[in-house]
Parts: structure tokens; C-alpha cells; sequence
């Protein structure tokens, strides 16, 4: 058993020529965040050629800049909702219905996955994001498998 | 891991050192050192280990590291056009031949450029694992669930961000030395504690990210015996990994330090890492390594949970917050009070968290338990809900939700 009593801890002695090395208790590699990207059918088609072909370019550059920092992990655009199914397991049967689950106005139509050093760096890059103009991005931090001993 | 790996791991340091001492070129050196260890990967199992590993291993990555100077210097002269610029054959004049550093071990050099201050701590992470630890891009990449390309690009750039930095091959002023071994300590804690706090799923990579940790330390330990804060941050990831076996179920929950079937912890870690702590405490400077791995070899010499020594405790958290300003030691600060004297005195230490704008989720976790101590079993209920909902972590919300299910 360790005796305290024997190193003379606490003392003042030995916090006055204390180490000042940092220290975090928390872990600080990268968090994965997925920005979630909404859209809805009237804010795209009401966009211009000129709009349209703006906001192609400025995701072209921010997957690039993404991928240049180290912190793409992946990307992707969805197919318009449309083309969607949901599904459903009622009774051991599955059945299909056309559309998307949610019956909003917004659909989800694209995502990053990013890993960042907090959210205020992931919140950076989706107000960057040109869809964050349209309608709205989610920033949302992924779970992982990892816990601390509690 | 095989005996090849770790050869070639414990010579990936010396390797890149003689290479950059000798030619420069920190980025290009790292690159002909891992096609190097590829290559001894590839061949050594086949036609055996060389006579000289490090010497065959130091004139393959100098062989291969001229080719590169010479198609960097003919893609500069391409671009810049400029005649000034060193001839190929001023790189291969010195030849293969490179002195190995014999006595001299370089390791602390490369890992203090490695953990440059330019460098976001994802980014030394990554360079210390490649560079020091000698591992491959796609081992790093896997144990971070990153692609691989991810982590390739992740670390050329750090290595661009160090030669902008105009750092060269030389062990920083005194001055900032003290800084720099705070930074490299810092980065084989947060090696460690994510090959640890990963539980299923990825626990194959994630506990040799434990074990490289403990390696690397252990390496930095050789360098300097005399160091308290080295050997405090030893004792403290063997006392803490000495607990491994115990800290999840066969489901992968995680199982609580109190929880823990003892018998199967690691009798000999803790001896070790029980040793290291206690000569260190009474012979350098305190530092919060050391104080941690104090906390944690009273946790791990205790018979039982019930037997913890939490006065103890509470007196080397008392110590802890005057050497570091972090409110996570606070809230375990307020645990062990809990534990020591009552539930009511813990959740008075939690108060001026409240406002702490760096707390996360554990400041409810922590609520939560010390409300369920006093009894209060709605509110502690509620806390460990909202704990759970806050939780960016699997196994940790799972426990809060089956915390909470008890007191239904």
C-alpha cells in the first residue's frame, strides 16, 4: 500500500516547485461529426444556372481543402427524395413504402464526415457549406465505441 | 505482435535519425524509412534477419532517399528552372555508407520534432507513431478509423508543417525543453489513453495502442531514468492498463472500477508500476503524472472496492488541482470526496462547475452518482438520463441508461 504519510504529501514544499507540464484528462484525438446537409425541392429549383453551378464549385473546394487538411473521412450527395423508399418490419414482413420517412418540407440531400478537433471547428466548416445559405446544416458528433473507466 | 514487427519498430527511430542527421530533409527521410522497413517487411521472413539489421535497414532507406532528393531536385529545377539549385550528385556523393549513430540514440530528437508546437496534437500523434513508433500509414489509419488516405494526407502535412516551421535535426534550447518533453509526454498519454478507451469492436488495434504507448515511454524512460514525470506517466498507464481484463464484460460493457473482478487484474503491472511511482515521489520534482499514477496504485493495491483508501485519495486530488487548472480533476475531486466523507460534501464541490464552460456530460454522470448516494433516486435518476443523452460514447451510455433502469 502506498503511504502518503511517508512522502510527506500534501506539502507546500511540494507544490511550490510543482511540475507545470500540461495535463488533459479527456481524450483529444479527433472527433468524427457528421454535417448533415437539407435541402428542399423549391429552395434548389428556384436557384439559377449561375447558383447551381456555384454551389457545385464551392463543394468541389471544400472537399478538396477537407481532404488536404487530413480531415475528410467521407462525402456524399443523396439522390432527391423522389427516388427514396422506407422501410418497414411489420410481423417478420418487410414492406415498402415511396418517399421518405419524415414528412417534412426538408429532405436530407447530402453529407460530410468530418473529424475534427471539437465542434467549433466542424460548426466552421458547415457555415461554409453553401447549402447553410439555402436551408440549414446539421453538425452532429458521431458515437464512438470508446468510454473512459468510470 | 511478431518479432519482426518489433524489431523493426525499436530500429524505425534510429534509422530515420541517421538518415536525417545526415542528409536533412526530415519529410523525405520519413518516407524512405517506412519503404525501408516495407522492404525488410517483405524480405527479412524469407532470406532471415541480416547480421546488421539497422545498418542493412540505414543503407536501403539512404539508397532509396537519394532517388527521391534526385527527383525532388530535377522536379525543382523543372519547375523554378534554376541551374543554382545542388546537383543530385552532391546528395549521393556521401554514398550509402551512412555511420550508424552507434552509442548515441537520437530517439528523444526525433520524438521533440515529431511533437512540434506547429502541430495540432492529431497530427504529433500521428508523426509519433510513424516516425518514432515506426508504423504504417494503414495500422495508424485502422486504429483511428480513418481511411487510409485520411492519414496519409494527415501526415505529409504535419511533415510540411514542420519544415515551414524551419525546425532542424537538433534538440531544442533548454529553455523550451522543459515545454517540449510536457508536449511529447502529453502525446504518448493521448496514444495511450485512445488505444484504452476504445473498447469492442475495434479492441484489436486499440490495444496495440496501449502496448505502443507503454513501449515508446518505456524507450523514453532508458533516456532519461532520472526523470519523475516519465516514470510518473509509466506507473500511471501501467497501473491503469493493469485493470484491462476487468473493465469490460464479455459483452463489451463497460464495468465500473468499484464493479471490477479484481482477480483479474495484472499483478505484475501493478507491481511495477506500484515501484516506479513510490521511488519517483520520493526522489524528483512532483508532477501530475506521477500524482495520477499515486491515485491510481491506491485504487489498484486496495483488496477491495470497499477497502479503497479515499481519504488518501482526496488528499493527492487536493495536490492534483494545484498543479493543474482542469476542471475533469475537479469532478473527480468531488467523487472522492463523495466517497470519503459524504455525498452531500461531493455535490458542494461539484457547485462551481456548474459554470464551467469546458465540463461535458461527466459533470451530470458525477451528479448522478453522488445523488443516488444520498438517496435521492428521482433526482439521480433524471441526472443520469440526461448524462446518458450527452454522451458522445457508446459503452458509457449504455452503463448511465442501465444506472438510470435501476432506479426506475
Amino acid at each position: 500500500m502506498l503511504e502518503l504519510s511517508k512522502y510527506g504529501l500534501p506539502a507546500s514544499t511540494y507544490l511550490l516547485t510543482g511540475g507545470h507540464r500540461g495535463l488533459r484528462w479527456d481524450r483529444m484525438v479527433p472527433v468524427k461529426y457528421m454535417l448533415l446537409i437539407y435541402s428542399n425541392a423549391e429552395s434548389w429549383e428556384g436557384l439559377s444556372a449561375e447558383q447551381r453551378e456555384g454551389l457545385v464549385r464551392a463543394h468541389e473546394s471544400i472537399s478538396q481543402e477537407l481532404a488536404e487538411q487530413g480531415l475528410l473521412v467521407s462525402a456524399a450527395g443523396l439522390a432527391d427524395p423522389i427516388t427514396t423508399r422506407t422501410v418497414r418490419v411489420v410481423d417478420d414482413t418487410a414492406t415498402t413504402t415511396d418517399g421518405p420517412y419524415a414528412e417534412a418540407k426538408e429532405h436530407l440531400a447530402g453529407f460530410y464526415l468530418v473529424e475534427c478537433d471539437d465542434i467549433d471547428q466542424a460548426i466552421g466548416y458547415a457555415a461554409r457549406l453553401p447549402d447553410a445559405e439555402y436551408v440549414a446544416v446539421e453538425v452532429r458528433p458521431v458515437m464512438d465505441m470508446s468510454g473512459l473507466e468510470m | 505482435m511478431s518479432s519482426f514487427d518489433l524489431l523493426l519498430r525499436e530500429q524505425a527511430p534510429q534509422v530515420l535519425s541517421a538518415l536525417v542527421r545526415h542528409y536533412g530533409h526530415f519529410d523525405l527521410a520519413e518516407e524512405a524509412v517506412q519503404e525501408a522497413l516495407l522492404a525488410a517487411a517483405q524480405q527479412w521472413p524469407e532470406e532471415g534477419v541480416p547480421d546488421n539489421p539497422r545498418g542493412w535497414l540505414i543503407r536501403v532507406g539512404s539508397r532509396r532517399l537519394t532517388d527521391l532528393l534526385r527527383s525532388e531536385s530535377a522536379r525543382r529545377r523543372r519547375e523554378e528552372n534554376a541551374a543554382q539549385l545542388a546537383a543530385p550528385e552532391e546528395f549521393v556523393a556521401a554514398g550509402p555508407e551512412i555511420d550508424d549513430p552507434g552509442g548515441r540514440d537520437d530517439t528523444l530528437t526525433l520524438l521533440f520534432l515529431c511533437c512540434h508546437p506547429a502541430l495540432s496534437p492529431a497530427s504529433q500523434i500521428a508523426l509519433t507513431l510513424r516516425a518514432v513508433g515506426g508504423l504504417s500509414t494503414a495500422q495508424i489509419a485502422a486504429a483511428f478509423l480513418v481511411p487510409e488516405s485520411t492519414m496519409a494526407q494527415r501526415i505529409s502535412r504535419a511533415k510540411r508543417s514542420i519544415k515551414q516551421a524551419g525546425s532542424t535535426f537538433e534538440m531544442p534550447p533548454e529553455a523550451e525543453r522543459d515545454e517540449r518533453m510536457g508536449a511529447v509526454l502529453h502525446v504518448l498519454y493521448l496514444i495511450f489513453n485512445e488505444g484504452y478507451t476504445a473498447s469492442s469492436g475495434t479492441s484489436l488495434h486499440s490495444a496495440e495502442l496501449t502496448t505502443e504507448a507503454i513501449r515508446l515511454v518505456r524507450g523514453v524512460r532508458k533516456l532519461l531514468p532520472d526523470d519523475g514525470e516519465v516514470a510518473g506517466l509509466l506507473a500511471l498507464m501501467l497501473l491503469t492498463d493493469a485493470r484491462r481484463a476487468a473493465r469490460t464484460g464479455a459483452d463489451g460493457t463497460l464495468i465500473p472500477l468499484a464493479e471490477q473482478d479484481r482477480s483479474k487484474w495484472d499483478r505484475a503491472a501493478i507491481v511495477e508500476g506500484e515501484a516506479l511511482v513510490s521511488d519517483a515521489l520520493t526522489r524528483t520534482q512532483l508532477g501530475p503524472y506521477q500524482v495520477q499514477a499515486a491515485i491510481a496504485a491506491v485504487h489498484d493495491t486496495a483488496e477491495t472496492a470497499e477497502a479503497t483508501d479515499w481519504r488518501q485519495i482526496v488528499a493527492l486530488y487536493d495536490v492534483l488541482e494545484q498543479l493543474v487548472d482542469n476542471p475533469m480533476v475537479k469532478l473527480n475531486h468531488a467523487v472522492a470526496v463523495g466517497m470519503a466523507i459524504g455525498p452531500k460534501e461531493g455535490l458542494a464541490v461539484l457547485e462551481p462547475l456548474e459554470s464551467d464552460d469546458r465540463m461535458n456530460h461527466r459533470l451530470e454522470a458525477v451528479r448522478a452518482h453522488l445523488l443516488e448516494m444520498a438517496g435521492e433516486a428521482t433526482a439521480a435518476r433524471e441526472s443520469y438520463l440526461l448524462a446518458a443523452r450527452r454522451t458522445t460514447s457508446v459503452p458509457e451510455r449504455h452503463y448511465l441508461q442501465s444506472k438510470a433502469d435501476r432506479l426506475a
